[in-house]
């Protein structure tokens, strides 16, 4: 059974319509990789998936299940995990502080509760771990690199074991070796079962780590074929509007 | 420091364990308080060369009861301040907040609901700061700038401009908590130690600590998180005016009168030991003992200033340059960083 199904997802705001009637899949351990021009309803389409708007017709479904979000931390509690493009890190707390954010550990006794420090700082070392992450738990964030950021950013959507994870633009601000490292983490979600959905604009990292790539245009998918019949050529074609349909 | 990327994973992690992380120590060091507390010991250091009456246990009982009160709210200020927020209406609050205390004891009731009128007091003014800052986004400088006006207001009129100085059958027990000592240390040092320690929990080991901590650091990142950032803002508002509550009900004790001009421009006291001590203007750093070690300085300035023979109205003078000089030097360290 696919993990994510959306059926005939429309957005609309006011009078512009962002995203028209789009049906798409995504199986688990897959990377699926959402293209498209600025402005063709990727980011829409995330947000909705992650709950941080309704869509105005159309149903989503994880596990067959049929889900309405509200807010994004109920998407978050049926195991829908984003890392956004700008990674909504506190740059004040550690690294462990920010996996664990909202969902602090915390140890009692009768009516006091206090944040338990080392097991927070425990798991989120075998998170970078199991990410081959050089990421260490009680760093600042404020000092990391990109790529050590990114790694807090996904490590922390592995903390409840997600059904899917999504990736808006991880690879649009950082370096060539970051991106790589990058690159590697979303090669280990799939290994461990996630299903994965990467927005980018670089051609190169989609065909390096998708299995499927998917193009909206105008907020209308125009293609959803796997990547290996696919072809970069054929992908700009399509966000441009040079190729009808794929 | 970096690894080949081809290199084996085991070395990776031999290389994480092997990078220690920072010592206990080295975090120490890098904090304003801890250079604060340097200063403190310096300037102590000179004064008692200098100066035959400051190590006096007199002068010392002068200058630890002083800071306290200023430590007392700034500890409140701290956590408004790592929201990346200001809270200009402690003082105005103290004037408040004493004028009711006294209103209510001076008409016969005890000092159990005096202390709850004072707090209910600083509670509501809390609460209506907090309110139009988290659910309508208005700015705390304005806000709490009009609450400045308004309590002070709301006091003169309550008081009808007259002195308090009798507070009913509990005037004995109101003047003991603000003025008295236990074990030879002021009341108001006691309450400043025991809140400081409550402060320094809250922020290393309560989830509340944490979130105040994350709404500094970027407010938008805590709401995608799930974090109730409208509400974190309320509670420190809040809590900022309750030690101001504090403060008012032990100094009307140590004074044992109260006017409707009590705490005027203490804000400006109050602000300047939370930033001396190392809370960031622009949120998300603060520390708990950085209030009473930035109420220190500030009071030893003074006191220094006093018996080196230089005219008091200097004082005001050196509290604006150790603040701005801290909020350089904070500036100056950050920039070494990144």
């Amino acid at each position: 059974m696919s993990v994510l199904q959306l059926r005939g997802v429309s957005k609309s705001f006011g009078a512009i319509q962002a995203l028209t009637g789009v049906d798409l899949t995504v199986e688990r351990g897959q990377a699926l990789g959402l293209m498209g021009d600025n402005g063709a309803g990727k980011s829409t389409l995330m947000k909705i998936i992650a709950g941080n708007f309704a869509p105005t017709s159309g149903e989503i479904a994880l596990d067959g299940v049929t889900v309405h979000f509200g807010r994004p931390i109920e998407a978050r509690r049926l195991g829908v995990e984003i890392v956004y493009q700008d990674l909504a890190l506190c740059d004040n707390l550690t690294a462990a502080g920010n996996v664990f954010l909202g969902r602090e550990l915390k140890k009692r006794l009768g009516p006091i509760a206090w944040l338990d420090h080392a097991a927070m700082n425990t798991r989120a070392g075998e998170l970078f771990a199991e990410l081959k992450s050089e990421t260490r738990p009680r760093d600042l964030v404020r000092q990391m690199s990109g790529g050590q950021r990114q790694a807090v950013a996904i490590a922390r959507t592995r903390l409840s074991d997600p059904k899917i994870v999504l990736m808006d633009e991880p690879t649009a601000a950082i370096s060539v070796r970051q991106i790589k490292e990058v690159l590697d983490l979303i090669h280990r979600l799939k290994e461990t079962g996630h299903a994965v959905i990467l927005v980018s604009h670089r051609m190169p990292d989609v065909f390096a780590v998708c299995d499927r790539v998917a193009v909206l245009r105008r907020g209308a998918l125009v293609a959803d074929k796997p990547i290996a019949n696919s072809s970069p050529e054929e992908v700009t074609g399509l966000i441009t509007g040079a190729i009808a349909a794929a | 420091m970096t690894t080949d990327s081809n290199a084996g994973h085991a070395r990776i992690d031999a290389t994480i364990a092997s990078r220690r992380e920072m010592s206990w120590a080295q975090s120490v060091t890098r904090t304003q308080p801890f250079w604060v507390a340097i200063a403190i010991l310096f300037i102590g250091f000179v004064m008692m060369q200098v100066s035959d009456v400051f190590m006096t246990e007199r002068n010392m009982f002068n200058v630890a009861r002083n800071f306290a009160f200023f430590g007392i709210m700034a500890l409140g200020m701290t956590a408004v301040i790592c929201t990346a927020g200001i809270d200009l209406s402690v003082g105005s609050l103290m004037g408040l907040a004493g004028i009711v205390t006294g209103m209510v004891m001076q008409a016969g009731w005890g000092i159990g609901v005096g202390f709850l009128a004072c707090m209910a007091t600083a509670a509501t003014v809390g609460l209506i700061n907090g309110a139009l800052i988290a659910y309508l986004r208005m700015a705390p400088f304005v806000v709490t700038l009009g609450m400045l006006a308004m309590a002070r207001s709301i006091a003169m009129v309550a008081s009808n401009n007259k002195m308090i100085y009798e507070f009913g059958p509990d005037q004995d027990i109101l003047e003991w908590i603000g003025g008295a000592s236990v074990l030879g240390v002021p009341n108001p040092i006691w309450v400043l130690a025991i809140l400081t320690a409550v402060f320094w929990w809250a922020y290393n080991y309560s989830t509340w600590g944490r979130w105040v901590f994350a709404v500094g650091g970027n407010a938008q990142a805590a709401r995608l998180a799930g974090i109730p950032v409208e509400r974190v803002v309320v509670s420190v508002y809040v809590i900022s005016s309750l030690t101001a509550g504090v403060a008012a009900f032990m100094m009307i004790g140590w004074f044992g009168s109260v006017t409707n001009a009590l705490g005027q421009t203490y804000e400006l006291n109050v602000i300047a030991a939370s930033v001396i001590g190392g809370a960031n203007l622009m949120g998300g750093v603060a520390y708990a003992l950085g209030a009473p070690i930035g109420a220190a300085l500030m009071e030893l300035i003074r006191n220094s200033l006093l018996l080196a023979g230089i005219d008091a109205l200097w004082q005001q003078f050196f509290v604006g340059l150790f603040l701005i000089i801290a909020v350089l030097l904070e500036q100056i360290r950050n920039r070494g960083r990144s």
